[in-house]
């Protein structure tokens, strides 16, 4: 027997579409407007990653908490926090390079792991526990120092100021010297980083419960499956991955301060709703999340060829973005659930 | 029945209490494979509880359970368990994740691995040889929710079958169904009944029943009334049995009405209608009339309400009021018009519940008002002793919360609110269900007072007689349409439970 | 005597009084020039007097945040950030556009008005948001929470816009005369008027009802989006306000720092209150006296010696306690875990 199908019309897609043609419209656009400042240079394009490798990979811890229908805001502070981390225990504290980062790597586990309890089996709002984490971990941060405090270690640095050369895209510049473009290990970090999630989403149960849950809750249970520790275990990977991006943050600015990463938070749930991922939970998927920091990194690098642009235009520009896309998903939403009726 | 039946379930001498009532009460039920058996009953029958006992939701207080090829008697502790069992159930809200794919869904919590991984290929290909072999025809990688309700629910029956499921429970699955859809799951319904499948079908269509089942089992206050071929139980009959009326004691009831209403159209609708719900339906209501409606669960009753009120907009057709035209965009627009709403659901439309009886009693008429007129507290507290004494509720104190007074005296304060009104036209939804019997008569006399004193007055429920006590006209609706409009003589239980019930049987 | 104990703490206000006199307390004990008041040129001062003076933004913060939780069962998280905005709205049209002016380059009220707008409309957005578009409080907040001072630093250029002309600073200080400082009094007569409108109008009933069952609300004619889009513009004008003090205290327009934190202290306040973060009833009193608890604790904290910027270590803390005793799974575990304590107890007892 046929049965209808309902018009095969996928928001997902759509909103994947729109983000991913909105990305290269912009680039192109890049390229013409500021041609003769070298924006269609391929090291621009690579400095996208460079400069972003922490947000690509804190994007993606954010894209699976909110696939389970929960947010968090903490991820901008903890960023802060594992920096200062990094920056007392290698230049105040004597701890090897090695050492610092699987610290800061098990802070990370162990945040999650406290922030997902509350969340999961305790059942409180995502969104007040996460606050709570953003107050912590900033404050955290204050109480380890309140300096500026600027990594010397020759390892650290080393691992930050290693360039990898590309075997193509070099060019002759105006003096005369041949420039090859290059990265840092940050984005080979950033890159696996994201692809592991994306295997893990994709060919793990756990990844499969983890949009399993956050599409229908009840379902879920009546299903039989186990939405507490699954819910439980999304927060501990996203907190992990917050302390990845909390190394590759500091791998780039090789210090640790208070102020550092402050509004980081919005920029993770910017480039994860921008690419695709629903605020109701349910659906995403961390490559989208990756084209939604590259056009946050794509309005940076305009701001910064523009050059008389403050940076704060980065900013208003991702809320506005971001509250588009919203407006746009309500939008979807409200569409659709009339079509049903 | 065919000889090669054999019994796949039995529940005997089944008890489940919750406080303050006996859902079920020493209930039997048997199940046999390749049949499909209808469990019947109105509201707070006890079938829903019946199906949370067998599958786990409920512990059941006394009774056993047994299923075929275990010895002993079974216990669910929860849904997954009495799957495990070869107990599946399909609800009216499907239970599965729109997000994932169809082949998914099936396979969720069970997924073909390959190296450890998810083996994709091999799940779309299980899945879409599946539903082929179920004539089930759709595309398994397509996420769930860009199907219609009706192929949801059929990927939920394959889900529960691929799990060796014995006994299908399908839990009032046709509700959100067109025709078309209902006609396409019984054939998959008919399918699984020949593989040899125990069907157990929760509905309150009779058309349905009588389509496609073999057996129906009538519950009533939580009792087995009885357990029948549908070949030797007529419509009426089994209306009959539903309502609690069997025709020896058909003795008429007399209407306690006196007066007649005036002639005076206060309420008329034109081809009103709800896609869906309710299809086009023309009434008149006079001034100071009781008009009933009468009609299963599920059969547009509730939702002609709530269209004349306006919590649901009509799609077509047009009311009037007093004559005029009315389109209420909001319920304050119908209140402004003189009506008021007693909900069908009380706890969740009803009550609010954190609220002081006081509160709950003078909120309607404060909502009359407007916001900056607010009632003084002098007249509140009046207002409240007025309905708390006229009424008789029971509460300690009139700044109580409301959720610490019994169902019938939480009803008594919804009442109140919109006495205080003071409508002229009244919309009762089951103002009696789950109420003493003390309490329901005190509402009775009520709705005919008001009358008298030139209310109209909407009356629903499921009890025919209480209508026909205080009704001068009954509406009867069947899917949505009306099928016989009853007044003066014309009005007996005979005649209603034969609209009811249609059909020539 | 039980009975009368379970009255007691049963009280709502029980929690904030009990956490306030926590706090005083502790202060009588450490620092026992705590309560002492003294008159220096018709001016009190005193630690008391400074607690009440730097509290009274987070009590006006805490009134506008208490009506949105009760009508919508969620935060807004934007009013530090719109504080700022206020604050820099107002300076920019004070100061015509100059970093630093000694006199005002227009009305002092048009720039108070200015802001007090800027605010409402600020209010107004993220009441859109939820009640017409249906997005979550948080994730509708924390658009303005992120770009606001964003958007504040684009009024003053990325400049501390100062306003160097005395009667600016009045709203923040001392008006010659009066021996109490301007905020205390502004923050009484928001709370005053705010509980005079929702005791003489159906307001405070209506987002009550809508906070505890919407559907039931509207069958009693009582229009929700309205009531919730209300509450929430009317927190952004009580931000406008605290913005506005704010400002005046620092006599600039620092869009970095003004409100700085204040989100978290005004939800911990209400929930300190005694108010239900998952919406309905709710107490203004309870609120106040919660926001002067959380500034006493803070000023404590000072005098402790912790910094201002470690300071929401613990805030963040008591927020997580306090949403944990709230939580009903938690008291679920609780419930479980005394039976199981009580069985095992009448065990050993046979």
């Amino acid at each position: 027997m046929k049965l209808r199908r309902k018009k095969a019309f996928n928001e997902t897609t759509f909103l994947l579409t729109i983000t991913i043609t909105l990305f290269f419209a912009m680039y192109i656009a890049g390229m013409i407007v500021f041609k003769n400042n070298g924006f269609a240079r391929l090291q621009v394009f690579l400095n996208l990653f460079i400069s972003n490798a922490s947000l690509i990979v804190i994007a993606a811890g954010m894209t699976v908490v909110m696939i389970t229908g929960g947010i968090d805001i903490s991820v901008g502070s903890f960023v802060a926090m594992s920096c200062m981390m990094l920056a007392h225990m290698m230049e105040r504290s004597g701890y090897g390079a090695i050492h610092s980062v699987l610290i800061v790597l098990l802070t990370g586990i162990v945040f999650g792991f406290v922030q997902g309890y509350l969340v999961s089996y305790l059942k409180i709002q995502p969104f007040i526990v996460t606050l709570a984490g953003m107050f912590f971990a900033r404050g955290m941060t204050a109480i380890i120092s309140q300096d500026m405090i600027s990594i010397k270690n020759p390892m650290f640095l080393s691992w930050a100021t290693h360039k990898i050369y590309l075997p193509f895209g070099g060019y002759t510049n105006r003096k005369g010297v041949l420039v090859i473009p290059y990265i840092y290990p940050t984005v080979i970090i950033a890159l696996i980083a994201l692809v592991v999630i994306w295997a893990l989403l994709r060919y793990t149960k756990f990844g499969r419960r983890i949009y399993a849950i956050g599409g229908s809750e009840t379902s879920a249970l009546l299903m039989g499956l186990n939405v507490r520790r699954t819910r439980l275990f999304a927060y501990i990977l996203d907190g992990f991955l917050c302390a990845i991006g909390g190394i590759l943050f500091c791998l780039n600015t090789c210090s640790g301060f208070v102020e550092q990463a402050k509004g980081l938070e919005m920029e993770a749930i910017a480039g994860a709703v921008i690419g695709g991922t629903l605020l109701t939970g349910g659906v995403g998927n961390v490559f989208g999340s990756l084209f939604g920091v590259l056009i946050k990194g794509t309005i940076e690098t305009f701001i910064t060829f523009q050059g008389t642009l403050s940076s704060w235009w980065t900013r208003i520009t991702i809320a506005a973005l971001l509250a588009f896309f919203i407006i746009l998903q309500s939008l979807l939403a409200s569409s659709k659930l009339k079509k049903r009726r | 029945m065919e000889e090669h039946q054999h019994v796949v379930l039995t529940m005997r001498g089944i008890c489940k209490s919750f406080p303050g009532v006996k859902a079920l009460q020493d209930v039997d039920f048997t199940l046999r494979t390749g049949e499909i058996h209808a469990l019947m009953g109105e509201n707070g029958a006890g079938k829903s509880t019946l199906i949370k006992v067998l599958t786990g939701v409920y512990e059941l207080d006394k009774g056993e359970i047994r299923l075929e090829g275990i010895d002993h008697p079974i216990v669910n502790r929860s849904p997954e368990e009495a799957q495990s069992k070869g107990i599946s159930t399909v609800y009216q809200e499907v239970n599965l994740c729109p997000n994932l794919s169809v082949a998914e869904n099936i396979y969720i919590g069970r997924e073909p691995k390959k190296f450890g991984r998810i083996d994709w290929k091999t799940m779309n290909r299980l899945g879409a040889e599946l539903l082929k072999s179920l004539d089930i025809d759709v595309d398994v990688t397509v996420p769930l929710g860009h199907y219609s309700i009706a192929l949801q629910q059929m990927v939920a029956i394959a889900r529960a079958v691929d799990m060796s499921a014995k006994v299908l429970i399908l839990d009032e699955p046709t509700s959100s169904l067109d025709e078309l859809e209902v006609e396409k799951l019984f054939t998959l319904m008919r399918k699984l009944k020949g593989q040899g499948v125990g069907i157990i079908f929760v509905t309150h269509f009779l058309e349905q029943v009588y389509e496609v089942c073999d057996r129906i089992t009538v519950l009533r206050n939580g009792q087995l009334v009885g357990e029948y071929p549908v070949a030797q139980l007529p419509r009426l009959q089994l209306v009959a049995k539903m309502m609690g009326k069997d025709f020896d004691d058909l003795a008429s009831i007399k209407s306690l009405r006196k007066h007649t209403p005036a002639e005076d159209v206060v309420i008329s609708t034109e081809r009103l209608g709800h896609s869906g719900t309710i299809k086009p339906f023309d009434l008149q209501i006079q001034k100071g009339q009781v008009v009933g409606l009468a009609g299963l669960l599920g059969s547009g009753r509730s939702e002609l309400a709530r269209c004349i009120y306006g919590t649901d907009r009509p799609d077509s057709g047009k009311l009037h009021v007093d004559g005029r035209e009315f389109a209420a965009s909001h319920p304050i627009d119908s209140m402004h018009a003189g009506m008021a709403y007693l909900p069908e659901d009380r706890k969740n439309e009803g009550i609010i519940a954190d609220l002081s009886v006081r509160e709950n009693i003078m909120i309607a008429l404060q909502a009359k008002r407007g916001v900056f007129k607010l009632l003084s507290r002098k007249e509140q507290e009046e207002f409240t002793d007025k309905y708390i004494d006229l009424l008789q509720i029971k509460t300690s104190d009139r700044d109580a919360p409301v959720k610490s007074l019994s169902g019938g005296n939480q009803q008594k304060v919804i009442l109140g609110r919109w006495l205080l009104t003071e409508p002229d036209f009244f919309i009762l939804d089951e103002p009696t269900r789950g109420i003493d019997v003390g309490t329901k008569t005190e509402i009775q006399k009520l709705v005919l007072q008001l009358a008298d004193q030139g209310t109209s007055v909407m009356f629903i429920s499921s009890e025919i007689d209480e209508m026909l006590r205080t009704c001068d006209k009954m509406e009867v609706l069947r899917d949505g349409a009306k099928v016989a409009e009853l007044d003066g003589d014309r009005m007996s239980q005979e005649s209603i439970m034969a609209s009811i019930a249609g059909g020539e049987r | 005597m039980n009975e009368k104990l379970k009255r007691i703490t049963h009280y709502r206000l029980f929690l904030p009084l009990i956490c306030l006199a926590l706090v005083l307390l502790v202060n009588m004990i450490k620092t026992p020039t705590f309560f002492h008041l003294s008159i220096k040129n018709g001016v009190l001062y005193g630690y008391t007097v400074d607690v009440v003076n730097r509290a009274s933004e987070l009590v006006i913060l805490a009134v506008g945040m208490t009506l949105v939780v009760a009508s919508s069962a969620g935060t807004d998280i934007s009013v530090g950030a719109v504080m700022a905005v206020a604050g820099a709205v107002c300076c920019y049209i004070l100061s015509g556009g100059a970093v630093s002016v000694n006199e005002y380059h227009a009305p002092w009220i048009l720039g108070l008005l200015a802001a007090l707008v800027a605010g409402t409309v600020c209010g107004a957005w993220n009441g859109f948001l939820v009640s017409r578009m249906k997005i979550q409080p948080m994730v509708a907040t924390l658009i303005l929470f992120t770009a606001g001072r964003g958007i504040a630093q684009l009024i003053t250029k990325g400049q501390i816009t100062y306003i160097r002309v005395e009667s600016f600073k009045l709203l923040g200080a001392n008006i010659p005369g009066i021996p109490l400082p301007t905020p205390i009094f502004i923050a009484i007569i928001v709370v005053l008027i705010t509980s005079i409108v929702l005791k003489k109008t159906a307001l405070g009933l209506y987002i009550e009802a809508v906070g505890i069952n919407p559907t039931a609300s509207r069958n009693v004619g009582i229009k929700s989006k309205q009531i919730i889009f209300f509450t929430y513009t009317f927190c952004g004008l009580l931000a406008g306000i605290a913005g506005m003090i704010a400002t005046s205290r620092i006599y600039s327009a620092d869009a970095n720092n003004i409100g700085l934190n204040m989100e978290l202290d005004a939800i911990l306040a209400v929930a300190l209150g005694g108010n239900s973060l998952g919406g309905g009833k709710f107490s203004i009193s309870g609120s106040v006296i919660g926001a002067y608890t959380i500034q006493a604790l803070t000023t404590t904290l000072y005098a402790m010696g912790v910094s201002a910027d470690q300071i929401p270590v613990y805030k963040a803390i008591v927020v997580v306690i306090i949403v944990t005793l709230q939580s009903e799974e938690f008291n679920r575990y609780m419930r479980k875990f005394s039976a199981r304590f009580a069985a095992r107890k009448a065990e050993v007892a046979k």
